[in-house]
């Protein structure tokens, strides 16, 4: 097999456009195979998966929120990878933002404090994500270690932090022994945006993000060398741009966005700190800003049709059963309920929920996603 | 210890091969989480520890050819298309375990020579391990024989340093690079397969925890040389278990920071070891680096 390839004269608009849609379409193809092996029809399978869920107001809303934290990540981690940093640790970030933020949210509870607490609570989440991503960051710059694997690293350090706060210092007392933190207080959560639903204040966060970063890409000096420092190193060494600098600016803006994106996650759509508030959000981000062609808005809408595969992949059924029970650590048995929906997605579905304490990237949906 | 380093071991000399070779193959995760449901699942169907590594390998060698196809044939970015790799991985060994998840099959057995085994302390560690052990390190010492003392060894280390020259000289470039590639996923499939046949006798998800990247942190601590290669895989391998004794032991610490221990020692190691190298890099020169040959 010899394939020749051939430099183009000139970057083709027509491809960076259509070249994700041909991935959504290769996605779609390959699960379709997959589904004929697993013996469903593809057809129908594909239209529970794909159209159902953009049907009632309950999905779509649940999109928003699961797209949410993608949205925010991805967008951090698209000003990495534009200036050709690899920061694969968002996950890690994301947890510490978490934990960072959940510490004042327990320690406010029961004492009537004000409103500056959710604020205060996301400030607090973006600086220690932030820091966390600096970690990699710094490690890099001073003695030239693989960002790769240090930040990769520190995601599982996080995840073991989170495990140890919840299962000793913060753990609910009144929790039954279940590892999670009490529930937070009303002025330590994101309000709901439409009444009794589940769309979030995050979800405006994140659409105003997702505007920053078209502005500072498309309209700033530091956008600018952000993206000549990662398409052409040597252009901009020559340009007097401080590729150290830029190193760590882009690592503190995507682990403080993924920070934030943590406790949005916890003071939101889960209500209290706990093991596994993340099904893989920081490495699915990763394929949100690829597929999103690093570009903010290509992240949105990368995002929303990734969540949409998180939503198809789970009868809603079992994500109300999972949001209730708080049953983090023994979901395996939601699968067996006769209620949940779309059950010839059974074995999918067991896989999706079925949580080690190690379950990392995880969230083992079928593969084709990406 | 012994076994807890052997997935390190093998993945890393895998993903050592690929890198002398010039390709920064980042999936190894993923192959050896892959390596490691097709392992248990074949292990499991046939109850043969040996098809099971058979299939390890298979899964893993087949992975890595799409990583090749990618990155060789369409000259891909190595970096995302390994982080895809293991993404990939990740979600398919989920897929394929689904309905292995809470079986269990007999461990490959342990070595016993009559004697040798029983002599005290020593007996166990280097005469009563299983085949996979001996097996990793004979793998290593093959690697340097073929690195260092085969012409085919030099031309596979002269197109990870310099792609272009040895494209000159008329050596197939892409070709050694796929062959590399893929003994990194055979390699690394094997690794992941161990741990289902060997290390623990069940599979769930996940259950690599990582060892796919800390094979790739080892291959920088070990200069991209075999030998070395061995003592960082064990010397993981002792942090690994120490942690687990030093929990058994009850020292008051609490255990997810004994857990945590390999992760931060992975982050010191590699920042220790590239600061000393600030003199000039051991590296592949063309690690990394996308080659199209010209016609």
């Amino acid at each position: 097999m010899q394939l020749v390839l051939e430099k183009r004269a000139e970057r083709s608009n027509t491809i960076a456009l259509v070249s994700p849609l041909i991935a959504i379409g290769l996605t779609i193809v390959t699960m379709s195979i997959l589904f004929a092996i697993l013996g469903k029809n593809p057809i129908l399978a594909l239209g529970v998966y794909f159209i159902d869920p953009l049907t009632d107001s309950y999905s779509l809303q649940e999109i928003a929120v699961k797209a949410t934290p993608l949205v925010m990540i991805g967008i951090g981690l698209s000003l990495c990878y534009l200036a050709n940093v690899w920061n694969i640790g968002a996950e890690g970030q994301f947890l510490i933002g978490a934990v960072a933020g959940s510490w004042l949210a327990v320690k406010t509870q029961g004492t009537g404090a004000g409103y500056w607490v959710l604020p205060a609570m996301l400030v607090l989440s973006a600086a220690a994500g932030a820091l966390y991503a600096l970690i990699p960051a710094i490690c890099k710059v001073r003695f030239g270690a693989s960002e790769i694997l240090t930040s990769l690293m520190l995601v599982y350090v996080a995840d073991l932090f989170l495990d140890y706060m919840v299962r000793g210092p913060w753990r609910d007392p009144a929790g039954f022994n279940f590892p999670t933190t009490a529930e937070f207080d009303p002025v330590a959560t994101v309000p709901v945006l439409i009444e009794g639903g589940r769309l979030h204040l995050g979800a405006i966060i994140a659409l105003l993000v997702v505007a920053a970063a078209t502005v500072l890409l498309g309209r700033t000096i530091k956008g600018f060398e952000i993206r000549v420092v990662g398409a052409a190193p040597r252009a901009a060494r020559f340009g007097g741009f401080n590729s150290n600098q830029l190193i760590l600016l882009t690592f503190a803006i995507s682990g403080a966005l993924a920070g934030l994106a943590g406790i949005i996650e916890v003071a939101g759509p889960v209500g209290h700190l706990q093991p596994g508030i993340s099904p893989g959000y920081g490495f699915t981000a990763i394929i949100v800003a690829f597929l999103g062609r690093l570009n903010p808005i290509g992240i949105l809408i990368a995002g929303l049709f990734l969540a949409l595969t998180f939503i198809g992949g789970v009868s809603r059924h079992t994500v109300v059963l999972r949001a209730r029970l708080r049953l983090s650590h023994s979901l395996s048995v939601s699968s067996d309920f006769p209620i949940a929906k779309g059950v010839p997605w059974g074995c999918l579905k067991r896989s999706f929920f079925r949580c080690s304490r190690h379950r990392r990237l995880c969230c083992s949906r079928p593969p084709a996603n990406w | 210890m012994l076994a807890a380093s052997t997935p390190l071991l093998l993945a890393a000399t895998g993903e050592l091969v690929t890198e002398r070779a010039g390709v920064l193959n980042l999936g190894v995760e993923g192959m050896m989480i892959v390596g490691a449901a097709c392992g248990f699942g074949g292990a499991w169907f046939t109850g043969s520890i040996i098809v099971g590594a058979l299939c390890g390998i298979v899964a893993g060698t087949l992975l890595s050819l799409i990583f090749a196809m990618m990155t060789l044939g369409l000259a891909v970015n190595q970096v995302a298309t390994g982080l895809a790799l293991t993404i990939l991985g990740v979600g398919l060994s989920g897929l394929i375990g689904a309905g292995f998840v809470g079986e269990r099959i007999t461990p490959a057995p342990h070595l016993y020579i009559p004697g040798l085994t029983d002599i005290p302390m020593v007996g166990r560690i280097l005469f009563g391990e299983d085949a996979f052990v001996y097996l990793s390190l004979a793998l290593v010492v093959a690697v340097w024989l073929f690195l260092y003392r085969t012409q085919a060894g030099l031309i596979l280390r002269a197109a990870g340093d310099n792609h272009i020259s040895a494209h000159a000289l008329g050596y197939p470039v892409l070709r050694i690079r796929m062959f590399a590639v893929m003994f990194g996923g055979a390699c690394a499939g094997l690794a992941g397969a161990y741990l289902p046949l060997a290390y623990t006798p069940f599979f769930i998800p996940g259950m690599t925890a990582g060892r796919g990247w800390i094979a790739l942190a080892l291959v920088v601590f070990s200069s991209w040389r075999p030998g070395r290669l061995v003592i960082g895989a064990y010397l993981f391998g002792a942090v690994t278990i120490l942690q687990l004794h030093a929990q058994g032991l009850g020292l008051g610490i609490p255990s997810q920071f004994m857990s945590a221990l390999p992760y931060l020692a992975t982050v010191v190691v590699l920042v220790l070891i590239s600061r000393a190298r600030t003199g000039g890099s051991t590296a592949p020169a063309a690690l990394g680096t996308v080659f199209v040959p010209d016609r």
